[in-house]
């Protein structure tokens, strides 16, 4: 049997699934093991079992300080930038490509302008940001909104643009106005690629947000991790450095069920 | 007093001549099919009718009006592709074709239920009363066809214009979907413009059938000119014609 035809049944598919993490696991634990015992102070690799209580006193016991739980303050810090970042861009943007995508003359005026734009290294005008915003919550969000907007302009006007002719038409000849297409004839048709181009630019998002965090803030989880790297606190770094794969794996799957929920007849490719 | 006029129309894309020198009339409540080789301006001349292109000389009216600028309300089309919105149920995309000419493009309270139930009459008739509520990618081309032409049909237009409606379909389809057109037809009693690629489609439903053709040809440089009805039959009676005692034709009448 040629190997394209040869397909796994279900048990066999969720083992294969578990398996790259199961051996990085192993490799990881068996590597902290021969660093271990050779050396006891070894803080390069931590053991599991070490990284596993950091995890449990991080998420349960308050600062000695303040009492307050510092890995839950992180969390929703960030969270609220990402989260407001992504929000504004994804407004503007849809707002931008609708604009763009639909009226010739805006494309004129707007589209080079754009693509000019999401050419800068949103990291370089990082100091501008900090200069002009200041070191606060609104440089950080900012800085997201840099990152993330020119490619969702670009993204979505492009989507707009790729609308079947037809549909436009048929809709002129029913009589809908240019607001009336915009509103009900383009905009559900390129929600689906909305979310499908957030959940694109969410990896840009974090970086950025870490990026943004690590040079100035005191709460977040970027800030943290380039906290505890001066005393070479790998498992606390670990445990963060899980923590938010996991956030931005729950968000990219619950954008995805939304987008499989509310825009059912957008099958393809979601 | 003819109901469309098209009045020395040329086309030209850039240097490129696509149609040259049309001049047609039609009644109203006649069904015109346009028939042609690939490439001969059918597509080009029914998108002339349907205003999303203007002519580069002449002009196309309908109904006495001033030449249209853009798509209306009074064109209706129907494409061989794309012809209903994916993303609106099959009954929603019927309530569309009332409701798209609204401020918001929708109807509200009593409006809405009363269009509803407007677009279940329409889809009974054109025998989509099973899926109403689900969403055209789940239909079959010749009830995704049947459900554009009752969206079309839903905005009331002055002329429907069908670009290789059934081109897609299979054989089987395209007989029952003859079938529907004519029994619209003889409701309506419309002006239809399709645009086929099937000669016994076109004189089976047509009352007329122009071929486009291109009467200059220079073999050194195929696309110097354009192409212009050659030819303008008579399809009512099968196509043969002096088929009554008393001929009231067009064909041999001067322009």
């Amino acid at each position: 049997m040629r190997l394209i035809n040869l397909k796994p049944g279900r048990p066999f598919a969720v083992f294969l699934m578990l398996l790259p993490f199961a051996l990085v696991f192993l490799a990881y634990a068996i590597g902290s093991d021969i660093r271990l015992s050779a050396n006891p102070q070894d803080k390069l690799l931590p053991a599991p079992s070490k990284v596993w209580e950091t995890m449990v006193r991080l998420v349960s016991e308050g600062d000695r300080r303040t009492g307050r739980i510092l890995f839950w303050h992180d969390t929703w810090a960030s969270l609220k930038r990402l989260g407001l970042g992504i929000a504004i861009s994804a407004s503007v943007g849809l707002v931008a490509g609708l604009l763009i995508g639909l009226l010739p003359l805006v494309r004129s005026f707007l589209a080079q302008f754009v693509a000019v734009l999401s050419m800068i290294p949103p990291l370089a005008l990082l100091p501008i940001l900090f200069i002009v915003f200041g070191l606060g919550e609104l440089s950080k969000v900012v800085l997201i909104v840099v990152g993330t907007l020119p490619f969702l302009i670009r993204d979505l006007s492009q989507r707009v643009i790729e609308l079947p002719d037809e549909l436009l038409v048929k809709a002129q000849t029913l009589g809908a106005s240019s607001w009336v297409i915009a509103i009900r004839v383009a905009l559900p048709q390129i929600m689906p690629r909305l979310i499908q181009s957030v959940r694109l630019s969410l990896g840009p998002a974090w970086l950025f947000l870490i990026a943004a965090e690590a040079i100035a803030s005191d709460l977040g989880l970027g800030y943290r991790i380039f906290l505890v790297r001066r005393y070479l606190a790998m498992d606390v770094i670990f445990t963060y450095v899980i923590w938010i794969t996991i956030l931005a794996f729950l968000i990219d799957w619950s954008l995805r069920a939304a987008s499989r929920k509310f825009y059912p007849w957008a099958q393809e490719g979601l | 007093m003819s109901f469309v006029t098209v009045t020395d129309v040329f086309q030209s894309y850039g240097a490129r001549p696509i149609i040259e020198r049309v001049n047609v009339t039609v009644d109203e409540g006649e069904f015109i099919s346009i028939v042609g080789a690939s490439g001969c301006g059918k597509s080009t001349f029914l998108r002339l009718l349907l205003a999303q292109e203007i002519p580069t000389r002449g002009s196309v009216s309908i109904a006495g009006a001033p030449p249209a600028t853009e798509p209306g309300l009074d064109r209706g089309v129907v494409f061989q592709r794309y012809s209903v919105f994916p993303h609106m149920t099959v009954r929603d995309n019927i309530v569309a074709g009332e409701s798209l000419r609204r401020g918001w493009g929708r109807f509200f309270g009593a409006g809405a239920k009363a269009a509803r139930a407007r677009a279940d009459d329409t889809l009974a008739r054109c025998g989509l009363d099973h899926v109403a509520d689900q969403y055209p990618a789940t239909l079959s081309g010749g009830m995704q066809q049947r459900l554009a032409i009752g969206q079309a049909l839903a905005a009331r237009p002055r002329v429907l214009l069908l670009d290789e409606p059934f081109g897609a379909l299979d054989p089987g389809t395209r007989l029952s979907m003859h079938d529907f057109l004519t029994e619209l037809r003889a409701e309506t009693s419309m002006t239809v413009f399709m645009v086929t690629h099937d000669l016994h489609e076109a004189f089976k439903l047509g009352d007329r059938v122009l071929v486009f053709d291109k009467p200059r040809w220079d073999p050194h440089d195929p696309n110097a000119y354009g192409a212009t009805i050659t030819y303008d039959f008579d399809a009512r009676n099968g196509g043969i014609p002096f088929q009554s005692l008393k001929e009231n034709t067009h064909v041999l009448q001067a322009n």
